[in-house]
């Protein structure tokens, strides 16, 4: 952990010395995501409900969706870019030193310019919880900070996902995107007004909705249901083929080196 | 000490063909074909001593150098340094081993040169004072003074490898692999190189292995060179015994290993 600190202040003071890149990047991912806050809002503008749910209750849902996933682009962006790593010859150099390989992905890149995006999904949030209706006792405090912190690793365990799948194949990573940027897109709204079916994939194969849909309907008082408010913790199963999936693809170039 | 003994190590490559036609039925039933890059590759180094490895691109140099620092798995054959097999417990043997790829950096690219050696030091855990007895040795042996508050970016490239090789040596290894350390030096930095690497070899006893096209690095600084070509050790002894293979004495050692390639057909 400490060590981590310490590659956060090189990433730091390396981006640092492109200040108006660092700026612009920033401001750009902020516009970026506004835009989609745009979507929703004007969607609201002409239907007073999606699916039941009210315009405050659906930027709940857009801005937990969004700061898990900022959160994990801030901090897993490693993996975002590790087609690169590998066929710079980075990925070597990561093996030649004493330390857990995830743990140096996940560090040689942190992006501080998708900041830009973590603090709309702040801004939008604190809009939202207190307009939500929600009354915030304890649980639901509990339910939203586990949607967050769960979500952005399930977001982080697409990316190893992602990453482990670059051992193998060069090109032709794009399907990937459909789950994480897609999923960030999609997640504005709660899953269910996309119908049973892509609710059913989204539970069960890729489980997105596992920290955004049934929380949220703890949250709202539509479930009343306690295993709702744990079911983001059981999406972290995620972790597991991911984590395997990576030590698999990284044996494998071990053995061909390409 | 460095054992190798019967390394094999293959790779699959992709048959690629020119033509369109060719290109389009290659993206449904792909042709492989099996590139051997090492074939029954044995060798023993000694704790001290300094072994130059030479051979054309692509005759596998840097495959063998991988494969001792655990970056590949080898097809077959045993691989021993100090007792560890690199690719079974990577994490303890790269704390013993140090490795400069010289064609990479290994620096963070925009902080000063000491930013990226401090976090190297807390990477390998090398304790605060040994840590600063390495630097003051590493920084007067390379003349790293002036150029340590520098940004790697804005480095020369002799400069930039100084340092390189100076982060790969902060942790005190004990077997050190130069994959191609004075490509692109100029004159200067190549012989402030390779002084540095015969005063380390010879006051610290560090075993170094390196690869090079250069024969005069070779002269400079090996007294054992082996010779790869295709896969395969093809000579493994000193260059005065090299030499005696020569029918012309007044070859210089490029000729010589020019011939030599010629004779193997590498």
């Amino acid at each position: 952990m400490r060590l981590y600190l310490k590659y956060f202040a090189i990433h730091l003071k390396s981006q640092m010395q492109y200040k108006v890149s660092f700026f612009l990047t920033a401001l750009s991912q902020f516009a970026v995501s506004f835009t989609a806050f745009l979507g929703v809002y004007f969607m609201f503008a002409r239907f007073n409900a999606v699916d039941g749910f009210t315009y405050e209750q659906t930027l709940l849902c857009f801005s937990t969706m969004l700061m898990a996933f900022s959160l994990a682009e801030v901090f897993a962006r490693g993996f975002d870019l590790f087609p690169q790593m590998l066929g710079s010859g980075e990925f070597d150099r990561a093996l030649v030193r004493p330390r857990n390989i995830i743990f140096q992905v996940l560090a040689a890149k942190m992006d501080f310019t998708r900041l830009g995006r973590l603090l709309q999904a702040a801004a939008a949030l604190c809009y939202a919880i207190p307009k939500s209706g929600v009354v915030w006792a304890w649980d639901k405090i509990f339910t939203l900070c586990a949607m967050v912190i769960c979500g952005s690793i399930v977001f982080f365990s697409l990316f190893l996902i992602y990453a482990a799948l670059s051992f193998f194949t060069v090109e032709g990573l794009e399907f990937m995107n459909v789950l994480t940027d897609g999923g960030r897109e999609f997640g504005r709204y709660p899953f269910s007004i996309y119908g049973e079916n892509i609710l059913r994939f989204l539970t069960f194969v890729v489980p997105l909705a596992l920290f955004q849909y049934y929380p949220l309907l703890y949250l709202l008082d539509r479930m009343q249901n306690k295993f709702f408010m744990f079911t983001p913790w059981v999406s972290l199963v995620l972790l597991i083929p991911g984590c395997a999936f990576f030590r698999f693809g990284l044996r494998r170039y071990k053995s061909t080196g390409s | 000490m460095i054992a190798l003994k019967n390394i094999t190590k293959t790779f699959r490559v992709a048959k690629r063909q020119a033509g369109f036609g060719r290109a389009v039925k290659a993206l449904f039933s792909r042709e492989y074909e099996t590139v051997r890059a090492l074939t029954d590759v044995s060798f023993t180094v000694s704790d001290g001593e300094m072994v130059g490895y030479i051979g054309p691109n692509g005759a596998g140099k840097s495959t063998t150098v991988k494969i001792m620092c655990g970056v590949l798995t080898p097809d077959s054959g045993a691989c021993e340094i100090d007792g560890r097999v690199p690719w079974k417990n990577r994490i303890a043997h790269a704390r013993e081993i140090g490795v400069v790829f010289g064609q990479r950096s290994q620096l963070w690219w925009d902080v000063p040169v000491t930013d990226s050696f401090a976090l190297i030091r807390d990477i390998y855990k090398v304790d605060g004072k040994k840590y600063q007895k390495n630097l003051d040795e590493l920084t007067e042996l390379l003349d790293l003074s002036e150029i340590l508050k520098t940004p790697a970016r804005n480095l020369s490239l002799g400069q930039r490898m100084r340092c390189e090789i100076a982060a790969s040596l902060l942790h005190a290894p004990k077997t050190l692999f130069l994959d191609e350390p004075t490509i692109g030096l100029d004159a200067v930095s190549k012989l402030a190189v390779r002084q540095f690497i015969k005063r380390l070899n010879a006051e610290n006893g560090t075993t170094v292995l390196l690869t090079t096209h250069d024969m005069q690095d070779i002269e400079a600084l090996t007294e054992r060179m082996m010779l790869i070509g295709k896969g395969r050790i093809l000579l493994d002894g000193s260059l005065a015994e090299l030499k005696t293979r020569s029918p012309d004495p007044a070859a210089s050692s490029e000729e010589i290993v020019a011939a030599l390639y010629k004779e193997y057909g590498i």
